[in-house]
């Protein structure tokens, strides 16, 4: 039974033995309200290969996991399963089918052992419908045989390490005859040893005949583990082909290969004093001796893979999170540690990440997130002015031009990139020195994205210090006097401008040596 | 109020039409309602009362009420605060008993009631400062923190007194938990409570405090990073819920001249539902003090009712706890059925990219 997949032309080679791919999307498009996540995306999965997918973030790679898994539906285009359409419903029909997702940071029952996690919901069972532990054991021990890991069915799954809790997971799949692995950034949170591990397993199983995709911003990892890559880029496919005969380079430029100009308006600016000085900063098992400087007029970007230890440095010189050892200084004046009231009155601002979490109030309305961080100044006598309140919150929407429909409504009804100025305007109308912003455009529309660049360009020229955690590489290239570059919670680089390319930048982020 | 600016880009592509035409007063409209439909429920019980039950709308009988809600009333101000900032206090009742319990043995060994109250009243936040140091330092949860100091500073009660119970205090101070402002049927402890109450309203609703309140209530991560001293909020919050709560237990002593550990057993269940039934969210962020008011009297009078009609405080109690539970479940249903309505609400469009 030999059936073309859907799209005959997808995009690579024949499979080696004229089989259908195990799992293959077909011309996929998918969008969120505006935002077109993947257009036309073809990729095929054959039994027995590791596939990489590559791409920036928001390029569609999570969007393209998700439709494998089952949990989106694509809007056109089909899912092939060994050439054969199918429709997941729902994450069970594709675990169903055979799809494992095996995602970063895997969630277990810590209390159940590991034996139980893995046949949980579908345990053996003995006469009388009693749980059968023994066979239990016997078949999580199997499983690690399998995978060549020694693991010890009977350890409760608290305490295990993330990479122990991924091995799990794949224990997990295999006990279901899942056919096709999809790995989401495992080696996001791991060591270089458990990354070698985890290699070795994936190598057993491909030869096993399992299909597996690895998602991975370590090019070095794809080079190492992977026999062929697809990438995309904007949401669009861009390749698809072996790895062998490509060079990191020729991946970046497939990942990235886009006109900068118009999206980052970058300011010459007159550089001036110090503003933020960061020195051996320390926050033990998450970041090691950071030192930097930031001055006035300076945008400077903090870049590096997710789980670098950028945000939590950001945290730590705010105030939110305390530090171990070290300094910072603002306009030469030491803080406290964890304080982030001290920090404000010094003159610093904090972005943050997570801006429903963390930068609004979501049920409170634009000015009542506005004023949050200007009580003291809003106060007449011992009471808020709800006049000056509102002046203020009116003063930011136009300066930012939000687009609302009245002051006093919840930020929730706002789009992500509204929300976002409303972040800023919270920030900026306490009229720091310095300002940190932590992902500055994620998840925003391209219109609003290239406003917010105008700002900060704006910021700077006005004479802020800027630091910008970003792990959008074209926006750190885009916007930046200097990049530093972090991994693994140090400082491994600095780079000026001029000489701050994709290359250099994801070479000191991945700790290549290319 | 000032009419809002429409938006500054000119496009209206974020209107949210079910909040549109609500009044403008910066609490949710959904819950605006709420504390009128706890309102209108109060006149309702108010009107039903004085029809049904003869003796009910007297002055007499509507001053005692209001009396005997005296300690209720003010240790909900308090717990207002504390519920809007997504923490809670159970242990308040006992530390009214303990308070109770050491008036008591401190009058019976000699000591001068001047002397005695300002004590009692430290040794109340000493007992908020152990709560909230548990709550903020170690980070636990302050429903579990006040379970356990709830049986703590009882036991403690029982250590102090024993099942004695202390009576005659001195005239002139009973007569002062008891008696009403000249001229007035107020009694005392209720011109005290309107007092505090206006202060409490101004605090939480007008001033930079009470916004902090919402703020770490509604996203407490978000109030962290926007440089709220959420750590020392909190622990003045639980301070100052039990130094209220011992000096209630001041006032209620002398108010029924007798001094018991178990004084105000239970309290702590109608504080807690009155500030729930006012529309108080127990998640924390949403209410108005004005709600938990009317929520304290509603509560009040159904007692008063049930009393003069000689309902057992088993039924009381009952009525209480029905109460409580309604009242949570009310404004959630709300919510769920608000969503169902909102769900086909637009999308807000993409902004045009810029050129």
């Amino acid at each position: 039974m030999v059936t073309a997949p859907g799209e005959g032309e997808a995009p690579l080679g024949p499979p080696p033995d004229g089989a259908p791919p195990v799992l293959a999307l077909a011309g996929v498009s998918k969008a969120f309200g505006a935002v077109q996540a993947l257009r036309e995306v073809s990729l095929n999965l054959y039994a027995g290969e590791a596939h990489a997918l590559a791409g920036e973030n928001g390029a569609g790679k999570s969007t393209l996991v998700k439709t494998l898994a089952g949990v989106y539906r694509p809007d056109t285009g089909r899912v092939l399963l060994d050439g054969e359409p199918v429709e997941f419903g729902s994450p069970a029909d594709a675990q169903q089918a055979g799809v494992a997702v095996i995602y970063q940071e895997p969630t277990m029952f810590p209390d159940l052992s590991v034996a139980e996690n893995i046949f949980i919901g579908r345990q053996p069972k003995a006469a009388l419908r009693r749980i059968d532990r023994r066979a239990m054991h016997d078949r999580a021990a199997e499983l690690f045989e399998r995978l060549g890991v020694a693991l010890d069915p009977e350890q409760p799954a608290r305490g295990l390490s993330i990479a122990d809790q991924q091995l799990v997971e794949i224990a997990k799949a295999l006990s279901r005859d899942a056919r096709v692995l999809i790995m989401d950034e495992p080696t996001a949170a791991l060591s270089g040893n458990e990354v070698t591990r985890l290699f070795n397993v994936v190598k057993a199983l491909r030869e096993q005949g399992c299909a597996v995709l690895f998602i991975s911003h370590r090019l070095d990892e794809i080079f190492e583990l992977c026999q062929r890559v697809t990438t995309l880029r904007d949401g669009g496919w861009i390749a698809s082909e072996p790895v062998a005969g490509l060079t990191h380079d020729d991946l970046i430029r497939r990942m990235v290969g886009r006109d900068l100009d118009n999206l980052y308006p970058k300011q010459e600016t007159e550089v001036g004093e110090v503003a933020l000085k960061v020195g051996r900063l320390t926050r033990e098992g998450v970041f090691t001796d950071v030192s930097f400087e930031v001055r006035r007029g300076e945008i400077v970007a903090l870049a590096g893979l997710v789980g670098a230890g950028r945000s939590e440095v950001a945290r730590a010189v705010f105030g939110v999170d305390r530090w171990d050892a070290g300094t910072v200084e603002v306009n030469g004046e030491r803080l406290p540690p964890a304080s982030p009231t001290a920090a404000m009155s010094a003159g610093l601002a904090l972005v943050p990440e997570d801006r429903r979490q963390q930068g609004l109030v979501m049920d409170h309305s634009i000015e009542r997130n506005i004023g949050i961080t200007g009580l003291k100044a809003l106060r007449r006598g011992p009471v808020i002015s709800r006049a000056a309140e509102r002046d203020r919150a009116r003063d930011w929407a136009i300066r930012l031009q939000l687009k609302f429909n009245r002051l006093s409504d919840a930020v929730n009804v706002l789009s992500g990139g509204n929300q976002q100025k409303v972040v800023l305007g919270k920030w900026l109308s306490t009229k720091p020195d310095v300002l940190i912003i932590d992902e500055p455009t994620r998840g925003i529309d391209v219109g609003t994205k290239a406003e917010v660049h105008r700002l900060l360009s704006q910021l700077a020229a006005d004479g802020l210090a800027v630091l910008m955690i970003s792990s959008d590489l074209p926006e750190v290239l885009g916007m930046a006097d200097r990049v530093l570059v972090m991994q693994e919670g140090r400082l491994v680089a600095e780079i000026p401008r001029e000489r701050a390319t994709e290359e250099s930048v994801m070479t000191a982020a991945t700790g290549g040596t290319s | 109020m000032a009419p809002d600016v429409k938006s500054a880009g000119g496009a209206a592509d974020t209107a949210a039409p079910l909040l549109a035409g609500l009044p403008d007063r910066g609490a949710p409209g959904r819950l605006l309602r709420w504390d009128l439909l706890v309102g209108l429920l109060l006149v309702l019980v108010f009107i039903g009362g004085s029809v049904g039950s003869p003796g009910f709308a007297s002055v007499d009988n509507l001053s005692f009420a209001l009396g005997d809600l005296g300690e209720i009333a003010l240790i909900a101000l308090a717990m207002t605060m504390l519920v809007v900032a997504a923490e809670v206090d159970l242990s308040v009742a006992s530390v009214l008993g303990l308070s109770s319990a050491l008036v008591g043995t401190l009058w019976d060994a000699g000591w001068a009631i001047e002397t005695i109250i300002p004590l009692v009243v430290v040794v109340g936040a000493v007992c908020g400062l152990v709560n909230g140091l548990l709550v903020t330092r170690l980070g636990l949860p302050s429903l579990a923190v006040t379970i356990g100091t709830l049986a703590l500073y009882r036991g403690l009660a029982y250590v102090v007194l024993g099942d004695r119970a202390i009576a005659e205090f001195p005239q002139q101070y009973a007569s002062l938990a008891v008696e009403d402002v000249p001229g007035t049927p107020i009694p005392y402890p209720v011109a005290l409570f309107v007092l505090l109450a206006i202060i409490t309203g101004v605090v939480l609703h007008a001033t930079g405090f009470g916004r902090s309140l919402f703020a770490i209530g509604a996203q407490e991560e978000a109030a962290l990073f926007a440089g709220i001293r959420v750590k020392r909020i909190k622990l003045i919050l639980f301070v100052l819920s039990s130094t209220v709560a011992a000096f209630a237990g001041v006032v209620f002593t002398l108010r029924y001249g007798s001094a018991r550990a178990d004084n105000g057993m239970g309290l702590e269940l109608a504080v807690i539902a009155a500030v729930l039934l006012g529309g108080v969210d127990f998640d924390g962020g949403k209410g108005t003090l004005g709600g938990v008011i009317a929520g304290v009297l509603l509560i009040g009078l159904l007692r008063n009712l049930l009393m003069l009609n000689d309902v057992s405080t088993e039924i009381q109690s009952i009525v209480t706890g029905l109460l409580l539970i309604i009242s949570v479940i009310t404004p959630r249903l709300v919510a769920v059925i608000g969503q169902r309505r909102r769900r086909p609400s637009p999308v807000p469009s993409p902004t045009p990219p810029a050129s």
